[in-house]
């Protein structure tokens, strides 16, 4: 096997990484697969032995995602009209009628809510932020960086207990917009890095040319480095978005029925005697779709928002 | 200066133009932009990290706000630090941290040495294995119970297809002693991808060139990849160990709902012990000493970390 040669690896090494790497690619992505699957199993074939791969699929999952559901004695069961809608034809052969509503729906909406509001607040401080830290002479240019830097150091549950306290006696506690102020002073620190290294890019010589044609600084920043680092933007607001989207150790904290979020409740969501796997991966299946497809289409940006803008390609 | 330009148009026009012209002063608009931010983070990471100070030394309960406080100086620390229990969950710690950075440094960088080949499909492949990390781990933390179940988890199921141990004869998540690895084994398949590409990164940025000159004199593939590659790529490894060591520290999502701490105490990190001293056990002074001592001392390390770091950035 060559490490390198001059100009390209042999064919045969290459070969040889592909397998490899296909492999381990492979391995990788099976419990994803796993997730995906299990979400349209009925529940007896979600644990069954040997683990099956070919199953007859069903949407019991997902009906129990959003529903909840009672057990009714055989004679009142027999009783019942034959059912209407293929989801309560679902229902039934698990001997249960639907009781109403889960609260599956109401969380996945505050996480659209909390996700979004807070990028959309963090993505807006941090570009100001970013702006007047790479075009002008903040004193203390540095050490305010290093600064916010290292507030992402803080394990979360080291400031939890003062937020909790404090959000108690402000009445935020529970509330979106809590979670919202929350996620966005976490957020802004890489929002703030990384955009400042897109906006590093941006030769100075535009806006100079468009403050000489009469622009103030402010249009100047709106309609000149604005679009130019639209990119950039974007792509620190997918990386916002997704952190807000996983975040779990704040949520349990500081939220419990008003402002709950997906991640604390998938976990919650029981079945008989345990947890309901086929409604649990439904919901995953759900809840981290979004994130995969963002990830596919943003690969090319990817290794700058983990890194903190430190790894530049 | 960038208002050169401005000023010197500004002194050549008369007074109401050049304040039209110049609008804000920079300075100004400096302020009026970082400010926000500051003020945020004032607001919601160091007023909360002062008042954890404070609360450090007294024996406030977060859940009896009628009680009285009262100021018990170093005590809560004196009794942490002298905790058996304490000490016995930062080794817990430092054996996850130990482990999951060890395997991701091999396996990230095997698989970056390989991607680098540029095999044809390599970037669909790269963007599949990086899938793991982007996801909540508070889901996947959860649906991972499934896949250790013993007699109908993929995971054992899988064990026992490979190397024929009977999948109901270990339980990853019960008793015995699996449990350490269990955790160890999803962190290494959620966080591998990041190492990777960090080393990917370092392994691109070495120019032909160097190889080229290595190959006119003779230097064999061998001594190549330790003399050239491997100090090269270094100090990215080392900062993606840093993004990782940092990141585990704070372990708390993906353990709490894999293994909540147990069984027992075999997978207690130190965040999660203090999510139960804070907010079940409700020992507010208490456990804001917990969290501080929790803070320096990845504070520390890291500091100490990134002067290394330097030094072999240096080289």
């Amino acid at each position: 096997m060559s490490a390198h040669s001059v100009t390209e690896p042999t064919r045969l090494s290459k070969s040889i990484a592909a397998v490899l790497v296909a492999v381990y690619a492979l391995i990788t992505l099976l419990p994803l697969l796993w997730i995906i699957s299990t979400g349209f199993k009925s529940g007896p074939d979600s644990i069954s032995y040997p683990p099956k791969v070919v199953f007859a699929p069903s949407l019991e999952g997902y009906v129990n995602l959003f529903t909840t559901r009672t057990r009714i004695g055989a004679e009142q069961f027999a009783a019942l009209p034959p059912p209407e809608t293929w989801y309560d034809r679902i229902v039934r052969q698990s001997g249960t009628v639907i009781a109403g509503q889960s609260r599956f729906g109401e969380r996945f909406l505050n996480s659209v809510i909390i996700g979004f509001g807070s990028t959309f607040l963090s993505i807006f401080l941090g570009t100001l932020a970013a702006y007047a830290f790479s075009r002008f002479r903040v004193p203390l240019k540095d050490d305010l960086l290093f600064f916010i830097l290292s507030t992402r150091m803080m394990p979360p549950i080291a400031v939890a207990i003062p937020i909790y306290l404090m959000y108690r006696e402000l009445g935020l506690s529970d509330t979106h917009l809590g979670m919202i102020l929350l996620y966005t002073a976490v957020n802004i620190s890489l929002a703030v890095w990384l955009l400042k290294g897109f906006i590093d890019e941006i030769p100075r010589e535009y806006e100079e040319a468009a403050l000489i044609d009469g622009y103030t600084r402010f249009q100047a920043f709106r309609k000149v480095v604005l679009p130019q680092a639209a990119t950039g933007i974007a792509s620190t607001a997918i990386f916002c978005l997704i952190f807000a989207w996983n975040e779990y150790a704040f949520a349990v904290l500081l939220t419990s029925g008003n402002a709950q979020t997906a991640p604390p409740f998938i976990p919650t969501i029981i079945g008989v005697g345990g947890q309901d796997w086929p409604a649990v991966a439904a919901g995953a299946t759900l809840f981290l779709l979004p994130v995969m497809i963002f990830t596919i289409l943003l690969r090319k940006h990817l290794l700058r928002g983990i890194t903190f803008g430190a790894v530049r390609k | 200066m960038t208002d050169t330009p401005i000023l010197r148009v500004a002194r050549a026009t008369p007074p109401p133009l050049a304040r039209r012209l110049r609008g804000l002063s920079d300075r100004a608009i400096a302020w009026l932009f970082v400010a926000p931010t500051i003020f945020l983070l004032l607001a919601i990471n160091i007023f909360p990290l002062i008042w954890t100070v404070r609360l450090s030394f007294t024996n406030y309960a977060a859940n009896r706000p009628g009680r009285e406080v009262e100021w018990v100086g170093l005590r809560n620390y004196e009794r942490i630090l002298t905790s058996e229990a304490i000490w016995s969950n930062m080794q817990t710690t430092a054996h996850f941290l130990f482990w999951t950075i060890t395997l991701q440094v091999i396996l990230g960088f095997a698989l970056a040495w390989l991607i680098n080949r540029k095999f044809k499909g390599n970037d669909l492949l790269t963007t599949l294995i990086v899938l793991p990390m982007m996801l909540s781990p508070a889901v996947v933390g959860n649906f991972w119970t499934f896949l250790y179940q013993p007699q109908i988890g993929l995971f054992n199921y899988m064990v026992e297809l490979l190397t024929g141990t009977p999948a109901s004869s270990f339980s990853m998540l019960g008793p015995g002693g699996l449990a350490k690895w269990s955790i160890i084994i999803v962190d290494t398949w959620m966080w591998t991808p990041f190492v990777m590409l960090i080393c990917l990164a370092g392994l691109r940025s070495i120019p032909d060139y160097i190889y080229e000159a290595a190959e006119v004199d003779r230097a064999s593939k061998w001594r190549q990849f330790w003399t050239l590659t491997v100090p090269m790529v270094l100090p990215f490894l080392m900062l993606a160990v840093l993004f990782r060591g940092i990141e585990n520290f704070k372990m708390f999502d993906m353990v709490v709902l894999l293994t909540g701490g147990g069984p027992g105490n075999e997978t207690l990190l130190a965040s999660i012990d203090l999510k139960r001293e804070a907010f079940e056990k409700w020992r507010t002074g208490y456990s804001s000493a917990y969290a501080i001592i929790l803070f320096v001392t990845v504070f520390g390390l890291a500091s100490i970390y990134v002067k290394a770091l330097n030094k072999v950035k240096e080289r």
